[in-house]
């Protein structure tokens, strides 16, 4: 039996089934994410989770008991959410040790403990600042640090990095895949990006429509795409003849499929190419090596290993 | 944001004038030391602040304005928060329809609740009492007072309160260290706001006060019918600077803007 | 359908129905009344007060000249004020903040004590204005202002001024300052710009501080009375004299409803105008 388990759960409101029959196993000490685009039913999911949103069908238990008999406040689950919903009229301190308040922790320990989150995440020395005078960055930490100081059995996390820039993004999805290797607990994340669900998560969960269309490893799903959705939302994929083929498995060869070069655009470590062919409008994707490459309007040979 | 050119300014400074000149006017008057109108040049005094207290009917009136104002401020915010709560929080039929209710004071002309209201505490055996007063000014008041807390209720995230369960908080918990800390601000300023109509109300009050529950307006508007005197002036000068020190602070403390118009001059 | 709602606005609404709604209620029914000077109210169902405010002409007259100031002021408050919310939009601040609170604290202020102050300025033979010009040769006699029509307009603009500019701003504040800077780069003088681009988008501002100028001027009390004394009556004026003087109650019930239902028709017809044009321009 997994850690948590969701069983053909479902949320529907009036006619809109927002979440389809979810049958998901998360396993102890693992990152999952729910991936997918707006409307696809993993927000909703995650707040049945969380007890703010009540199935219209199914089961959750977690370690085999039944969650949904347990009120929300007494879940144990530590929840970062997409504003970061820290409390303003609070310190970072403050708002860090409300979750062990709450379960009544003596303040030595709670101290502590707030100490100890707060330079795991890297904010020691911010504690007696408000939330208004940090920036989008830190109070995602503050989120974060407010959530696991509790010691929760699952971290939930929602789309907890869409509102920071590209670059910030970047490195705080490296923290946060070291802080939950650190920590270990159990984490599920929420996001529409799928290049950030397949940088952390040991499985992604591709939703469309309220049902998950393929559940697994991020190489696996990205590789042997179980239906044609999931396939064109993870990375970018061509079809040639009906058979998906990677922009990145193209190169320019001697000899092959022959194309006219329509779009050439440099992206710093790569080149992407659009290439018209016999076969329709393809997608290459080359490493920039510091060779010389096609320029537009050139001919080109375009081959591939079929899969 | 382009200047403005001089044209601009001297306009500005007429208009600044017109608006400030029948203030000014009152509180220069009210220091004359002569027994009639006329305004001070060289000379000043006190003579007519100190005949206040000859007049003791001016100095409850001012008190019972002040206790008027201050109750049924407070029973207004007090309605009003839950109602805020429900116009926020629910979609439920009715909504809209509960929101004009409650502001409707504000569209009806006061001279006509003064009326209804004389009629009503009448019929009642209400007529001329403190507590019709409470009930009516109450009404009057609520508008002002909704219009704010409401603003409170809407501005909350409920992802706080949210996050605060997720934490382990009990409803009661909730309520006592995460919303209504952060709805006080509204609060306190939709008292503040309903207590200043209140205190300054007198087209619907002078219908319904009696003689023993005159408030300060009401007198000031009974007395200048008969005569026009530095004695009213006087008056009127401590409520203006009253009102301004009351202006100033809440200025400072809310904005005025977003106690008028529901938004801060930097889009606060 | 959860009940947590209709509890919540509970006490407000207990409250509405018996102190707003019943005593509205008694009013109209009140109209209908019959007075005598003996006999008092008489809780009958006729139609005499109503025949009366619509027959004499002494009503008519007094309401045309209701609207007829409430109509001049709103104008006067537009006129001016419009272009005071403009210039106070272009300030920087710490200015524009503080003569926002100069020129909008006296909504504050007892409407008593201003009243008051144009009694000072203008009244008869003392009033300083008055003194000041007849001082300097300029006119003869006093400019006539108590008691006249044209003062109660003049009190009642500025009473009103300051709705009707924080009308405008609050308008002016939600335009982009972007757009002016756009009309400019396209090569629109500052005047174009003004009839253009600013006024137009500035204008329901002024409609709405228009509606609601109109609406307290026409049902104003405290000033009327005191400048327009006892002979120049307005609608709310006579409704006094009528309630607390005559103690016709009745007949001053008709004023009453006249006049609530006069306004609640204007504001709602300007209401759809204003929304019918600007629907489709502002959504």
């Amino acid at each position: 039996m997994a850690f948590l388990e969701l069983e053909t759960l479902s949320k529907a409101f009036g006619t809109h089934r927002a979440v389809d029959g979810l049958t998901l196993g998360v396993e102890k000490g693992e990152f999952v994410s729910l991936l997918g685009p707006s409307g696809c039913g993993k927000t909703t999911t995650l707040q049945m989770i969380a007890g703010f949103v009540e199935p219209s069908g199914g089961a959750i238990r977690l370690e085999g008991r039944d969650l949904l008999a347990v009120k929300p406040a007494k879940r144990g689950l530590g929840i970062v959410f997409q504003s970061y919903a820290l409390f303003p009229h609070m310190t970072v301190a403050e708002n860090v040790s409300f979750g062990l308040e709450m379960q009544r922790v003596a303040a030595a320990e709670c101290t502590k403990r707030v100490g100890d989150t707060l330079e795991l995440v890297g904010l020691g020395a911010f504690a007696g600042r408000y939330p208004r005078q940090l920036s989008g960055g830190q109070q995602q930490r503050v989120a974060l640090a407010r959530a696991l100081v509790i010691r929760p059995q699952i971290l939930l996390l929602d789309e907890p990095l869409s509102n920071l820039d590209a670059k910030l993004r970047e490195e705080m999805q490296i923290e946060l895949r070291q802080i939950q290797r650190t920590v270990g607990t159990t984490t599920i994340l929420v996001t529409h990006d799928q290049g950030e669900a397949m940088a952390l998560s040991d499985r992604i969960v591709v939703m469309n429509n309220g049902r998950a269309e393929q559940i697994g490893p991020p190489h696996e799903a990205y590789e042997r795409p179980a239906t044609p959705f999931v396939a064109s939302f993870l990375g970018k994929t061509n079809l040639v003849n009906g058979k998906a083929v990677r922009p990145e498995r193209i190169s320019f060869a001697a000899v092959g499929l022959a194309g006219t070069v329509r779009t050439r655009i440099f992206q710093g470590n790569h080149w992407l190419y659009q290439v018209d062919t016999a076969d329709g409008l393809l997608t290459v994707i080359r490493q920039n090596t510091g060779e010389e490459m096609p320029e537009e309007g050139a001919t080109v040979h375009l081959s591939w290993l079929a899969p | 944001m382009s200047r403005n050119g001089p044209i601009a300014l001297l306009y500005h400074a007429l208009f600044v004038i017109f608006m400030i000149a029948p203030i000014v006017v009152v509180v220069w008057v009210a220091f004359t030391p002569e027994g009639f109108l006329s305004f001070p040049t060289t000379h000043w005094s006190l003579r007519w602040f100190y005949a206040i207290a000859r007049y003791p009917e001016f100095i409850a009136a001012f008190w019972q304005s002040l206790g008027l104002g201050a109750l049924s401020s407070a029973i207004a915010v007090a309605i009003s928060v839950p109602a805020a709560l429900a116009i926020a929080r629910h979609r439920f039929v009715g909504r809209e329809a509960f929101q004009a209710l409650f502001m409707s004071p504000l569209m009806i002309p006061n001279v006509v609740l003064g009326i209804a209201f004389l009629r009503f505490f009448t019929q009642i055996g209400l007529g001329g009492t403190f507590i019709g007063l409470v009930l009516a000014h109450i009404v009057i008041v609520l508008p002002f007072a909704l219009r704010l807390t409401l603003a409170s209720a809407v501005g909350l995230d409920r992802a706080l309160e949210h996050a605060a369960v997720s934490l382990g908080a009990s409803e009661a918990t909730v309520l006592k260290r995460i919303t209504l800390p952060l709805v006080l601000p509204g609060l306190v300023s939709g008292w503040a706001l309903a207590f200043i109509n209140s205190f300054d109300e007198v087209t619907m009050t002078v219908f319904i006060a009696g003689p023993n529950t005159a408030t300060l307006p009401v007198r000031m508007f009974l007395y200048i019918q008969d005569n026009i005197d530095p004695l009213v002036t006087s008056v009127s000068a401590c409520v203006i600077a009253v009102t301004v020190l009351a202006l100033v602070a809440l200025d400072r403390a809310y904005g005025l803007e977003r106690l008028l118009v529901g938004r801060g001059r930097d889009g606060r | 359908m959860k009940a947590t709602p209709y509890l919540l606005s509970l006490p407000a609404l207990i409250l509405f129905a018996a102190i707003v709604i019943v005593p509205l209620g008694m009013t109209v029914a009140l109209s209908f009344h019959d007075w005598g000077q003996y006999k008092g109210i008489e809780p009958v169902f006729i139609l005499k007060n109503w025949r009366e405010v619509f027959t004499d002409s002494y009503y008519g007259e007094m309401f045309w000249r209701t609207f007829r100031i409430a109509l001049a002021v709103t104008v006067l408050t537009a006129l001016f004020g419009a272009p005071e919310a403009y210039i106070l939009n272009r300030m920087k601040s710490p200015w524009r903040g503080f003569f926002l609170l100069v020129i909008l604290g006296p909504l504050l202020i007892s409407v008593v004590a201003r009243t008051l102050g144009w009694a000072l300025l203008f009244g008869g033979q003392g009033g300083l204005v008055n003194k000041a010009l007849m001082g300097a040769g300029l006119i003869d006699a006093p400019l006539p202002f108590m008691f006249t029509e044209t003062g109660m307009i003049v009190a009642l603009t500025h009473v009103m001024m300051p709705y009707m500019v924080l009308a405008v701003w609050a308008a002016l504040q939600r335009l982009d300052p972007q757009i002016e800077n756009a009309a400019v780069a396209l090569g629109a003088g500052p005047v174009t710009v003004l009839r253009r681009i600013v006024l137009p988008q500035a204008l329901p501002g002024i409609l709405s501080g228009g509606i609601i100028v109109f609406t307290l001027a026409a049902s104003a009390f405290a000033t009327p009375a005191i400048i327009g004394g006892r002979r120049l009556k307005v609608a709310s004026t006579l409704a006094y004299d009528e309630f607390l003087n005559t103690l016709n109650w009745p007949l001053g019930a008709v004023v009453a409803v006249l006049l609530l239902v006069a306004l609640v028709a204007i504001v709602f017809g300007a209401n759809r105008l204003i929304e019918r044009r600007y629907a489709q321009v502002f959504g």
